[in-house]
């Protein structure tokens, strides 16, 4: 079956569309321009922040909101470095009521992220569930980084969550996706009988093919930000990612041929000049 | 009175209201969040809000992040 690879494909978690499936992330940029730079040619449209103290002395320098156009990327602020639902809440409601002040798209969701442990960076399965029913009762749209347990990504899904964002491998730390059987069978559950649920992978993604891999496998988008910003050249990984992004939604789209042990040729047998 | 702001301690005047404390940090108030207490005290409610000896606030912004 054709189809024409122009028409629009948009991305849709909970009330927000956009062109592009790749979420990307504003931290760790060597500095701000470049920041700002990367998320241009990484074709983002959704971009991700973090909530953190006001510097109270050294207050008049450079500020991340003076590189980002308010008007023109959905934020999503993250409660990233939560390690309980409570602080993650407290988090959840600081960002709305800055993204509010903003008058930014972004004020009605959060990308939740409770965390169970420092060295691995993986989620606490119980207080990400607790955060998750909590925060949907306070009418936010929450995008759940959780581990790629299908189980647990069931439970996320069935407490309300806008879109349940398993990581391919720990965070920042560039190994791709670990277990796409994992991600397979996350993917599975979470479509079933609802084919639009998006499911994003979150965290692990170190180079364009971590993401074109993980955009084969039939997930709706890829989250990332430390593969772009520590990358030798953080410009040109943007284009690549972009582009990794598009070609594997296009490549999920059009159906890979299945996986054969021998040879079958591409050139007709019939008419060879060896007769 | 004493209070704690970003876990600092903090000498202000009986009575400062929210909007004043944020007036004499000197903070960009274009893209800020004030709790007190654990509790969030929204943008239209810092100039009622008085603060009481012992209060601890978080003053947060945004910062790069993934």
């Amino acid at each position: 079956m054709a189809s024409d690879p122009a028409v629009a494909d948009p991305l849709r978690i909970g009330s927000h569309t956009f062109s592009s499936r790749l979420i990307v992330g504003t931290g760790k940029y060597a500095h701000y321009q470049l920041m700002a730079q990367c998320l241009e040619a990484a074709g983002a449209e959704c971009i991700t922040v973090a909530v953190r103290r006001e510097r109270l002395v050294d207050a008049q320098g450079k500020s991340l909101l003076d590189f980002i156009d308010t008007g023109r990327y959905t934020i999503l602020p993250n409660t990233a470095g939560c390690f309980s639902a409570e602080d993650a809440i407290r988090v959840a409601r600081l960002g709305r009521e800055i993204l509010s002040q903003l008058g930014n798209p972004g004020a009605d969701w959060v990308k939740l992220e409770v965390l169970g442990d420092s060295r691995t960076l993986l989620p606490d399965p119980l207080a990400t569930l607790q955060a998750t029913e909590k925060l949907v009762a306070e009418g936010f749209q929450v995008l759940v980084y959780t581990s790629d347990d299908p189980v647990m990504a069931r439970r996320l899904k069935a407490a309300g969550a806008a879109s349940v964002m398993p990581a391919g491998s720990p965070i920042g730390s560039g190994q791709g996706v670990l277990n796409p059987n994992a991600i397979r069978i996350c993917l599975e559950y979470l479509k079933d009988g609802d084919a639009d649920y998006p499911v994003i992978v979150d965290a692990g993604v170190g180079t364009a093919s971590d993401v074109t891999a993980a955009m084969e496998l039939g997930v709706d988008g890829v989250l990332l930000n430390t593969g772009i910003a520590h990358a030798k050249d953080p410009l040109r990984m943007a284009r690549a990612m972009r582009m990794a992004c598009e070609s594997g939604r296009d490549a999920c789209l059009a159906g890979r041929i299945p996986k054969r042990l021998y040879a079958t040729a591409s050139s007709p047998r019939e008419g060879t000049i060896t007769g | 009175m004493t209070i704690v702001v970003n876990g600092e301690p903090r000498q202000m005047a009986e009575g400062t209201t929210v909007a004043q404390l944020i007036a004499a940090l000197k903070l960009d108030d274009r893209a800020l969040a004030v709790e007190v207490n654990l509790q969030l005290v929204p943008r239209a409610k810092h100039v009622e809000y008085h603060l009481a000896d012992g209060d601890r606030l978080e003053v947060v912004t945004l910062a790069g992040g993934g």
